[in-house]
């Protein structure tokens, strides 16, 4: 415990020497706006290394650092939305993003193990329209609290949205009910659902199954809010503090259980997981 | 004289009307007996969501509406409509109090929105409405909500997850509302006649996609035009439906409120 302490503010003052290349590409942090190479980000599975942000991943990519090598089992995975209010080059838009992302819609579900403890797992997507809820994501979600329930499984949701998916109108706001629904019938089942928030979690999501679990986790520095920043400001007409919003604020606040920094994510979640009694099979 | 069919603008304009009528002024002409119940037990009282218990044809049911003020005074107090958290759980807590008693419950819906605002972030906005949602879902005693004019966004939905839903002929449900929606869209709020257009907000639309059951006629020009006609229509609609509700099986019930929401989408695989 102290160890990993020392390792992480030793890597830090390290980091804080290094000066980035500017001929290679570059990240800014969103928080800190300090400027660090994007290969060394990544090598970080992009953390700041200034201010510890928890920077954005693909789903993809969560899934890698999460689950046992090889336990993944997509569900759903051919699932694509249709064009529910006819909203004019929705369905173009959506054909673009699929091509450059790699992704049929905003989040990825399906069954895997961690260190051995078998689980449900959704992860969303920010790349994919800011992982704003449509009738996919909702679909998907309540299959995977569905498939949940009936397995008698313990199931974990990454959480990251804009909101809801305005694109499909009414039909995406109804997506919070369903999803919802199925939470509440898992809940009852007496199974474990555990949240972890990540960058950003907001609006329809936040109002939905994010707030629901058991257990909810937050990466630290994430954005975790239901109304929108500028949205706020242009309510009240005044500036917010920069920590307002963010999972440290929310935790003080009471709606984060704890915050648990990613290099620790995976062994956080299996030993929260056993404590529940699911095992290692 | 044949009603013309208005466009959702004209619709949204109207329920905007000065003299639409608010929850305030249909309780005593559909209700008989009525109590208000304040507070949330646990933060403060909302002024936007009152909750109490009444009579409906003799029958002891439980009442929970968004409310809109009639003039600056009282929009100020109960801030348009729109609720902090505390108007959430003030209503969660009494739908768990109607369970507990057998009574059917009665939600208006008629807001543009949670607010948007430091405190209510603070004191959980998003929670507030989960919570209610899920709830909601749950909840072992019939719900029907009535959209009275503007069902706008999460802050609609934490009162309308129910066993039917019903809206006046004039009103509008919608994801936002049409300038949010111009605002994100588009980047521009004034477009919010365009929003209007494509967004498909009318109760035609409403009924059409299957979120709607029951469109409730109003009089000729709006509910304005005559109070008695449009409580009669109300109180009609709500009579119908409660007895019919409370005489279901309530898991069956239950099974049918959980059906309604999870079969509302649209994708293909």
């Amino acid at each position: 415990m102290l160890e990993d302490l020392f390792n992480v503010v030793k890597k830090r003052f390290n980091d804080e020497q290094e000066k980035p290349d500017l001929a290679k590409p570059v990240y800014k942090c969103p928080r800190c706006q300090s400027i660090i190479n994007l290969d060394r980000f990544e090598e970080l599975k992009k953390v700041c290394p200034s201010c510890n942000y928890h920077g954005r991943m693909t789903a993809r990519e969560r899934i890698a650092i999460t689950v046992d090598k090889g336990s993944f089992i997509e569900f759903d995975k051919d699932m694509i939305s249709c064009n529910p209010i006819d909203y004019p080059d929705y369905d173009e838009k959506q054909a673009k993003l699929r091509k450059s992302t790699g992704l049929k819609d905003a989040v990825i579900t399906g069954e895997a193990k961690i260190k051995g403890s078998s689980v449900i797992i959704a992860v969303m997507d920010s790349h994919y329209m800011m992982a704003s809820m449509g009738s996919v994501v909702g679909e998907k979600i309540t299959r995977a609290f569905e498939t949940a329930t009936v397995r008698n499984m313990p199931i974990v949701v990454f959480t990251a949205s804009g909101g809801a998916r305005m694109q499909e109108g009414i039909v995406s706001l109804m997506q919070m009910a369903k999803t919802s629904g199925a939470v509440a019938r898992h809940n009852q089942s007496g199974q474990l659902y555990i949240t972890v928030l990540t960058d950003p979690t907001t609006g329809g999501v936040t109002a939905s199954f994010a707030s629901l679990g058991d257990i909810i986790i937050a990466e630290p520095k994430v954005l975790v809010g239901f109304a929108g920043r500028r949205v706020i400001e242009g309510t009240i007409k005044q500036r917010l503090p920069d920590n307002f919003q963010l999972a440290e604020f929310m935790q003080e606040k009471g709606f984060v259980d704890i915050i648990v920094e990613r290099y620790k994510m995976r062994s956080t979640l299996s030993h929260l997981l056993k404590l529940h009694g699911y095992n290692a099979e | 004289m044949e009603k013309e069919v208005k466009s959702a603008y004209e619709r949204l304009e109207l329920i905007r009307h000065k003299n639409r009528p608010t929850v305030r002024d249909y309780i005593p002409l559909i209700f008989t007996d009525f109590y208000e119940m304040h507070g949330d037990r646990l933060c403060g009282d909302d002024a936007a969501i009152i909750g109490g218990v009444g009579r409906l044809d003799g029958r002891p049911v439980t009442i929970i509406a968004q409310v809109k003020g009639r003039d600056i005074n009282e929009n100020k107090k109960c801030n348009f409509a729109m609720p902090h958290p505390e108007g959430y759980r003030k209503a969660l807590r009494l739908v768990k109090q109607a369970e507990k008693f057998n009574r059917p419950v009665i939600c208006f819906i008629d807001t543009p929105g949670a607010f948007c605002g430091i405190a209510a972030e603070e004191r959980g906005q998003g929670e507030a409405i989960a919570k209610n949602i899920a709830e909601f879902m749950t909840l072992r005693t019939p719900i029907i909500s009535v959209v009275l004019g503007e069902g706008g966004s999460g802050g609609a939905l934490a009162l309308g997850v129910c066993d039917e839903l019903a809206m006046l002929e004039n009103a509008i449900y919608s994801v936002v509302s049409p300038r949010g929606f111009a605002s994100i869209l588009w980047k521009d709020a004034s477009k919010e006649k365009e929003a209007c257009q494509i967004m498909k907000i009318t109760a035609e639309d409403l009924v059409r996609l299957g979120i709607a059951e029951t469109v409730i006629e109003e009089p000729l020009g709006g509910a304005h035009n005559d109070l008695d006609k449009i409580s009669e229509n109300i109180k009609e609609y709500l009579s119908e439906k409660i007895s019919e509700k409370c005489q279901k099986d309530i898991d069956e019930l239950l099974k049918a409120r959980y059906t309604k929401f999870r079969k509302i989408g649209d994708f293909i695989e």
